[in-house]
């Protein structure tokens, strides 16, 4: 820069060829991990298929299984991611404590569950107790939900983007915390799921396991009812137009905060259907089980495009297929020992790439107008 | 313009006068609310354990019953705004104050009751036990305590309104001897270890851990004369320091710094084994978040996964000097392997910070969390067993050899020396990169990436310098951490880590060094890290919870902090700022209590952060 001032013209020219050099040298940087991760995929693969050519490692039975497996747990991300999307979409900002919202669903739904079980109502009737048991979820979790944004957020409305990300950061351990105090710091284990659901079923040829199908028509359902809640209730429309800018919608008549809470209300009945479904999959839970979700949840939403409602429930199945099937299909294939404790490092390593590669998300980005850049 | 910011006066002086009902429910219900809060996770049972005075007080009713003495604050406080005059408090408000600590006591009675009528509960939520109701009724049954708690309280609410009748000076002196009781009691460790030579004292003062009753009227009495006499005798080091005349200005920070080294030579040899590791934790804890500092103070970067630094630190000290290190074993001593880890710490830094250069500033958050965990499930793997150890870690890391003598686990009072070192080192990067050339590129580039880049700052340069320097004072502090415990297990570096760092950087103050130490003495000596106790060792298991209530209180009331950067607090508070300058422009006087405006003219013309004013 100091030669700028003595030579204005071809200063200028210096500094302008030293910045395309640096950019080129972050461009390069860059396209030496895209390269690399494109490698490592491949020769993954390669190696995975050559083991299964060779009938080592996974029977196509067990692939199958895995497949599906990750399919019904990316439902439950893109549910999640859901939550994530309509916030970053409207306030701009990440909602660290979704997570803890999706957890607050899985305690209090333990609740309910238990004392089903223990009245006999869930073996005996086990469509209404699941009914129950998603109410009770949803109910906590849009509770939740709501409660922190009119305690944390809305006194920030307006403050530097910094302020309420680390607002939710505290507010994410803060909630964890809580329920570790209140319901110690043991996993609570769901009653077993009734026998309806708790074995497999035959579609087109395929055995699935029930509790997953289960879970997967949960998730299309609730896709259906909420893309119609948003294209075509008024108060849909209302949260788009804020999502587009907040000052024009407020212009236009709109109760601006207002919709800002039904955002995080949908989000969070959003979460509390997550829970049902992780309340079906893995059946324990405690006060952590929602950080790590939440981050993989929002890394789906960014995965599939943030503030894309659509996109978000793409991303989680994607990236549920990504975690689920990736870490045996790709490091095992480059013969890494002991994969499965690299899902949650693999989950996390797809974040990085999918911003390297394409951060406006494989289905583009729906942001306001002050977030386009 | 009236409109909008002058408020009625005339009907503020009508609701003055009488009961606030809606007001009194609310703060009521909120104080009772809190207190079945604190109850029902159990923090009240578990701090009964701790006393202040010997069989009247203890840590979990001071806990509990300060909830609505703050609560009845609420009604005394009286909301500053110029050109209006407010009542001074008044009989009222303590009535006020009073009713809502009644109520708050009515919602904790009638917990106590549900919690003792329904024994089922406890299956699901373990504190709501039976210890639980004791500690609630005082051990008389559910009966009384609906009578008893609900009139404690209300005198507790009374007393916080009552108080504000006092005069100011009363009330700083009851203020100030509540306060030296208490910390006497919570620090007994410090004060038994500084009375070594004269073991009388803390014989007298403490009995059964908690102080005697004489003691604490003794106590209290010192400190209520204390804040009343002291303070128009010993001139403020804080006025010297903030004196117009330099040469004032410069002997009093000479003879601060003075002071302040010989204290730290001379003190360790006199501290005993517990304040000495305690020491050393707040030092480990400030030399991270000297660093964090950098990442996010300076350059507004917010970095979760700050942790990965410092385990690599740990990590390269270890492999590199540990004699059983698995496959890589050169078996360094520690100085031959630092500036390895330093190079290996500014790598890291570097592979971290290029793939988020292009990000938006919240997805960089996000990012670097998951690094942090790449970092942590990576070293815990098997695949990479062989290098790091797996679960078993790397162990038989040997100490800093010194002068002939080796500073290790065994040695804590020496370990102090290396660490308070390095935080003086990092401290003094951090002080002169601030004021260099590139700490104005990061202010630059923290206020308006895009700006900055207008003007002609290297942003691409000054976000990856704030990596590298974050990442290689975390690994000081990583490489002193694999010499003091001689061994290193993922277990440390959780995210917890790198979330508690970020507290002591919020609360101390974002940007300030000073502040950045007085956060980390203060919250890790007081409540300690996630895996390290701290004196108060009865909030073991509600740190965390405390660290994020500590977290949103601080971004919703002070987001500069306890000790704030000048310039960072009139970024945080820029849409004030506006309004500010905007009274100015139109001709209003405008009075500022917290925050003068220092450049009213550029800052009311930077658009853009505030948006609706």
């Amino acid at each position: 820069m100091t030669t700028t001032e003595n030579k204005p013209a071809e200063g200028e020219t210096v500094v302008r060829e030293r910045r395309a050099l640096r950019l080129s040298w972050v461009d390069g940087f860059l396209w030496a991990i895209r390269i690399g991760a494109i490698i490592i995929i491949a020769v993954g693969l390669i190696g995975s298929i050559s083991k299964f050519a060779a009938g080592e490692g996974l029977t196509a039975e067990g692939w199958r299984d895995l497949i599906v497996s990750s399919l019904a747990q990316g439902a439950m991300y893109g549910l999640l991611a859901l939550g994530y999307s309509m916030v970053y979409g409207v306030l701009g900002f990440i909602n660290f404590t979704h997570g803890e919202v999706f957890m607050s669903g899985t305690m209090v739904g333990f609740i309910a569950a238990n004392w089903l079980f223990e009245n006999g109502i869930w073996d005996a009737n086990p469509f209404l107790s699941m009914i129950l048991v998603l109410i009770v979820a949803m109910v906590t979790s849009t509770v939740v939900a709501v409660l922190i944004e009119r305690i944390a957020y809305r006194p920030l409305r307006g403050a530097p983007r910094l302020i309420p990300l680390i607002t939710s950061i505290g507010m994410s351990f803060f909630m964890q915390y809580t329920f570790a105090g209140l319901f110690g710091i043991n996993f609570n284990t769901y009653p077993p799921p009734p026998d309806v659901i708790a074995g497999t079923v035959n579609i087109l040829g395929l055995e699935i396991r029930t509790t997953q199908l289960t879970v997967i028509v949960i998730a299309i359902l609730s896709m259906i009812g909420l893309w119609y809640f948003v294209t075509r209730t008024k108060t849909g429309r209302a949260m788009r137009a804020v999502a587009e800018d907040k000052e024009i919608a407020g212009l236009m008549g709109i109760n601006v905060d207002r919709t800002i809470v039904t955002v995080f209300a949908v989000g969070g009945a959003m979460a509390g259907v997550a829970a049902l479904m992780w309340s079906l999959l893995f059946r324990s839970v405690n006060y952590i089980v929602g950080f790590i979700p939440g981050v993989k949840a929002f890394t789906a939403a960014v995965l599939g495009g943030i503030g894309n409602i659509g996109g978000a429930m793409g991303g989680g199945v994607l990236l549920g297929l990504f975690e689920g099937v990736g870490p045996i299909l790709i490091l095992g294939g480059l013969g890494i020992p002991g994969v499965t404790q690299l899902k949650d490092a693999v989950a996390f390593t797809a974040l990085v790439l999918v911003l390297v590669f394409r951060p406006s998300g494989l289905f583009g980005e729906r942001l306001g107008s002050e977030d386009r850049v | 313009m009236t409109a909008t910011i002058a408020p009625a006066p005339t009907s503020d002086q009508s609701v003055e006068s009488r009961v606030q009902w809606r007001r009194m429910l609310r703060v009521g219900a909120v104080v009772g609310l809190v207190m079945m809060f604190v109850s029902a996770n159990g923090m009240a049972a578990t701090f009964n354990g701790r006393l202040i005075i010997y069989p009247i007080l203890s840590l979990g009713y001071l806990v509990l019953y300060a909830i609505p003495f703050v609560g009845g604050t609420q009604f005394t406080k009286r909301e500053e705004l110029e050109g209006v005059e407010t009542a001074p408090p008044s009989v009222t408000d303590a009535v006020n104050a009073a009713l809502a600590g009644l109520l708050g006591g009515l919602i904790l009675g009638l917990f106590a009751w549900f919690v003792d009528a329904v024994p089922g509960v406890r299956t699901i939520f373990p504190s709501m036990s039976p210890e639980m109701v004791d500690v609630l009724t005082f051990g008389l049954g559910v009966g009384p305590a609906l009578v008893l708690l609900p009139l404690i309280s209300a005198a507790m609410g009374a007393l916080a309104g009552g108080l504000s009748l006092l005069s100011k000076t009363t009330n700083k002196a009851l203020r100030a001897g509540a306060l030296t009781v208490v910390s006497f009691a919570l620090f007994q460790v410090v004060v038994d270890d500084f009375f070594d030579f004269l073991p009388a004292v803390p014989d007298f003062l403490y009995t059964r851990s908690a102080l005697t009753i004489v003691a604490a009227i003794i106590l209290f009495a010192l400190g209520a004369a204390g804040s009343i006499y002291l303070p128009g005798r010993m001139p403020s080091i804080g006025d010297r320091l903030g004196s117009s005349d330099a040469e004032v200005r410069r002997r009093t920070s000479l003879w601060m710094a003075a002071i302040i080294a010989v204290a730290i030579i001379i003190l360790p040899q006199f501290l005993g084994g517990i304040l000495n590791e305690l020491l050393i934790n707040v030092g480990f804890f400030a030399l991270m978040a000297l660093g964090l500092n950098v990442v996010i103070g300076y350059a507004g970067l917010l970095d979760l996964g700050y942790v990965a630094f410092f385990a690599v630190g740990a990590y390269t000290t270890g492999v590199l000097t540990s004699p059983i290190s698995p496959t890589i074993n050169p078996m360094l001593t520690w100085w031959q392997a630092f500036p390895i880890v330093l190079v290996l710490a500014a790598l890291a830094g570097l592979l971290v910070g290029t793939p988020v250069l292009r990000m938006r500033g919240d997805y960089l958050a996000i990012v670097t969390l998951g690094f942090g965990e790449i970092v942590r499930i990576l070293l815990l793997s098997d695949w990479l067993a062989p290098y790091f150890g797996g679960a078993q870690g790397v162990r038989n890391i040997p100490g800093i050899p010194v002068f002939g003598t080796e500073i290790n686990v065994t040695t804590p009072h020496l370990m102090i020396y290396a660490v308070v070192f390095f935080v003086a080192l990092a401290a003094f990067i951090s002080w002169r990169l601030e004021h260099s050339r590139i700490g104005r590129s990061w202010a630059a580039m923290r206020e308006d990436e895009d700006v900055a880049e207008a003007v002609g700052v290297d942003t691409v340069k000054a976000k990856l310098t704030a990596f590298i320097t974050g990442a290689v004072i975390a690994s000081f502090a990583g490489a002193l951490f694999a010499a003091k415990v001689g061994s290193v297990f993922t277990n440390s570096f959780k995210i917890l880590v790198s979330i508690v760092i970020l507290v002591i950087v919020i609360v101390g103050g974002m940007g300030n060094i000073v502040g950045v130490l007085v956060g980390a003495l203060v919250l890790i000596g007081i409540l300690g890290g996630p895996n390290q106790p701290g004196l108060l060792q009865e909030f073991g298991q509600y740190k965390l919870l405390i660290y994020g209530a500590l977290l949103v209180y601080m971004m919703l009331q002070r987001p500069e902090g306890l000790v704030p950067s000048k310039r960072r607090q009139q970024e945080l508070h820029q849409e004030e700022f506006l309004q500010d300058a905007w009274l100015d422009k139109h001709g209003r006087f405008v009075e500022d209590h917290d925050h003068s405006p220092q450049r009213p003219g550029p800052s009311a013309a930077e658009p853009g952060r505030g948006r609706e004013s």
